[in-house]
């Protein structure tokens, strides 16, 4: 067990190397062979050749692209030297680069936004995990009752309606109706968190409406499949109570693809829900990612590109050994 | 109670009525009806069956696919969802209570208890994602009180029962780590785990290859000179039958055709349909040239059986029966000692016909 998690986790490593060099190819190579020099974005409006050049030579663009990797990659692991003749500064260890719109650093952004991004995330996982797998179970075990349907409709709405629609629709109903919450911001949880989950409880809702519907369809979909499975005749035949046929030998592997894809579905989400950050307001990585893309920010859009690759390979990583755990056939002997 | 073989007898006689000499049959099956409703019309999977069985003896139950071998099985544990689409009639006597009329959640308490069944695909039966040890302490502990290190020991106890070397180290191994002969002897020690007074064994070898077969059979007939249980086994097979059984019910269209002890059928077989089964054995003491007996046609569709006796589009000797046999249902009748024929041909004629021209077919 111990040598198949190491060796998924290299593997995580060798593909989150690969991912950097063409995150690298897609922000800073291409965009030159196109004609369109980064320094220029950074250097600010209509600037003069000689703050070009300066910057240029800060950013190294003027290196091979080789050298330009392996700085960008040791800022990463061990930190950087920005230089341009008079200014220079030290860029601390895990250095992704300065933002080109606002000059501070990519890292301390990040950090700034993730707190956001994972409450959002981990509350919305916890609602959509646990009404879309117990309301599929449900809806599985009494198929065809007026449960079954009601889940039916209303999953279809949850898959249909879009985040801007619904989440502006409550935010109508909670501020501007009912003034519950008066200016739905994000507070810190270790600031207060009654405050932080009473902020973030019309996104959770919004945000989960969304996943509940695709797993409880798809817990649905995939307990009565196992229902239909001899072993589950077999539990049935011991005389095992029906609460332990279902809870116990149906719903284990029922619920063993919805791992799989929740820890995909949560890997994307860290990445920013940029949809309910952008509805609600949150200054999340979503939102960090949507305004570097509109100014063109490019250090912030690569660093933020690595990091929701980074939560997606980590996800992906935890599922293998999550998998193993649950399903001894793909365990490794 | 207009369905003929309703009154055939008073249906204690069936099987080896000498056996208990007056004793009640342990389980007894009374004029048992299962129907299916689908959106193509009704199924009539078991259509009046009548059986019983003593404690200490073998039930072999034979039939081609769909013949109902398996839904009465299925009924008899109380495995059919019950509701709109399943009805289920008639009785069901285990130990005298009644299975059919009992509530569901007194049915699941004989179940695995007092009855136990064992399934054609060991691998597909038992749970993949759970050890085999924790089946049987899971099966074993639903109905008896102790605790995890006792149901363990059980557990361990029953391995080595049906035959599994180093039953301790085994309990933590999962089924895909068992080979399919071992995973058929865990289902039977999960089976046995609560010492059940039935065992049904829904064809418990076709998945295994033949040496193997002996092998659980002959587990099965050592088990059940220990524990005096009663056995039905479903097969397709009259060789297992003939090796395992002392009573053998011949099943067709979801009813019964013919019904007695074994040496009785295969020596002086009455029904047509138990002639053709007899007729398309394998015998490795013929010559290779002679080809496998089929019986010709197929089973019928049980939404739309046949009136008459079932077999009768497929019957070589409808002519001889008579106009009868394509309108009323033969009564399953007595013809020698626990020997019951549903057929219109006369006695005299059936074994006359058995002796010219099956024998010399055998």
């Amino acid at each position: 067990m111990t040598r198949f998690i190491v060796g998924r986790l290299i593997g995580a490593l060798v593909i989150l190397w690969l991912v950097s060099i063409f995150a690298f190819a897609l922000f800073f190579v291409i965009p030159k062979e196109l004609g369109n020099n980064p320094a220029v974005l950074f250097a600010g409006r209509s600037p003069d050749p000689a703050t070009i050049a300066g910057v240029t030579r800060k950013l190294g663009l003027d290196r091979s692209y080789v050298s330009q990797y392996w700085s960008f990659l040791r800022g990463v692991f061990a930190g950087r030297h920005f230089n341009s003749g008079s200014d220079r500064s030290w860029c601390p260890a895990p250095c992704l680069g300065y933002s080109f719109r606002n000059d501070q650093p990519v890292w301390s952004e990040i950090v700034d936004a993730l707190p956001v991004t994972a409450s959002l995330s981990i509350g919305a996982a916890v609602i959509f995990l646990g009404a879309g797998v117990s309301s599929g179970v449900y809806a599985a075990v009494r198929r065809g009752g007026w449960f079954d349907r009601l889940s039916a409709a209303v999953s279809l709405g949850g898959l249909s309606l879009p985040v801007y629609f619904t989440g502006l629709l409550l935010l109508l109903l909670v501020s501007y109706k009912w003034h519950i919450i008066n200016n739905v911001h994000y507070v810190d949880f270790t600031h207060n968190p009654a405050l932080w989950a009473w902020n973030l409880w019309p996104a959770w809702l919004v945000l989960s409406f969304l996943y509940t519907a695709n797993y409880s369809r798809l817990t649905r979909a995939s307990m009565i499949e196992t229902l239909g499975e001899d072993f589950v005749r077999t539990a049935r035949a011991k005389g095992l109570p029906e609460r332990a046929v279902i809870g116990k030998h149906a719903l284990r592997p029922a619920v063993t693809p919805i791992v799989t894809i929740f820890g995909l579905d949560l890997g994307v989400l860290f990445g920013g829900a940029i949809l309910t950050e952008h509805t609600f307001g949150f200054r999340g990585l979503g939102a960090i990612s949507i305004d570097a893309i509109n100014t063109q920010d490019l250090p912030v859009t690569m660093g933020v590109t690595l990091f929701a690759a980074f939560f997606v390979i980590v996800a992906n990583v935890l599922v293998d050994v999550a998998y193993a755990i649950i399903d001894p056939r793909v365990r490794p002997t | 109670m207009t369905d003929p073989s309703d009154t055939a007898e008073k249906g204690d006689t069936a099987g080896k009525g000498d056996t208990g000499a007056g004793a009640p049959p342990f389980l007894e099956v009374r004029d048992l009806r299962v129907r299916f409703t689908t959106d193509d019309g009704v199924v009539r999977a078991v259509d009046g069956m009548n059986f019983s069985l003593q404690r200490g003896q073998t039930l072999g139950i034979v039939g081609e696919s769909g013949s109902g071998k398996s839904v009465t099985s299925l009924a008899i544990m109380g495995l059919h969802r019950r509701g709109r689409r399943v009805a289920i009639d008639g009785q069901i006597l285990l130990d005298g209570e009644d299975l059919v009329t009992a509530p569901a959640a007194r049915v699941r308490e004989l179940r695995g208890r007092r009855m136990a069944m064992i399934f054609q695909d060991p691998l597909s039966s038992m749970h993949p994602q759970f050890t085999v040890g924790e089946q049987i302490v899971d099966a074993y502990q639903v109905h008896n009180k102790v605790s995890k290190a006792a149901a363990r020991n059980r557990a361990a106890e029953l391995l080595e029962l049906v035959g599994i070397p180093e039953p301790r180290r085994r309990l933590d191994d999962y089924p895909h780590h068992f080979s399919g002969g071992m995973r058929q002897r865990a289902m039977i020690a999960m089976a046995l785990s609560c010492d059940p007074e039935l065992l049904i064994a829904d064809e418990p070898t076709t998945a295994l290859d033949v040496t193997v077969q002996a092998q659980i059979l002959d587990l099965m007939r050592t088990l059940q000179k220990e524990f005096n249980s009663a056995i039905i086994i479903i097969t397709h097979e009259l060789g297992v039958v003939a090796e395992i059984s002392h009573d053998v019910l011949v099943m067709y269209a979801g009813q019964v055709m013919e019904h007695g002890p074994v040496e009785q059928v295969f020596a002086a077989a009455e029904h047509p349909y138990t002639w053709g089964l007899l007729q398309s054995i394998t015998r490795l003491d013929h010559q290779l040239e002679t080809r496998l007996h089929t019986i010709p046609g197929t089973p019928p569709s049980l939404i739309n059986v046949p009136p008459g006796c079932p077999f009768h589009p497929r019957c070589a000797y409808r002519d001889v029966a008579g106009p009868a046999t394509g309108t009323v249902r033969p009564e399953l009748a007595l013809t020698g000692p626990g020997h019951r024929v549903a057929c219109h041909l006369p006695v005299a004629e059936r074994r006359r016909l058995f002796r010219e021209k099956v024998t010399p077919t055998l």
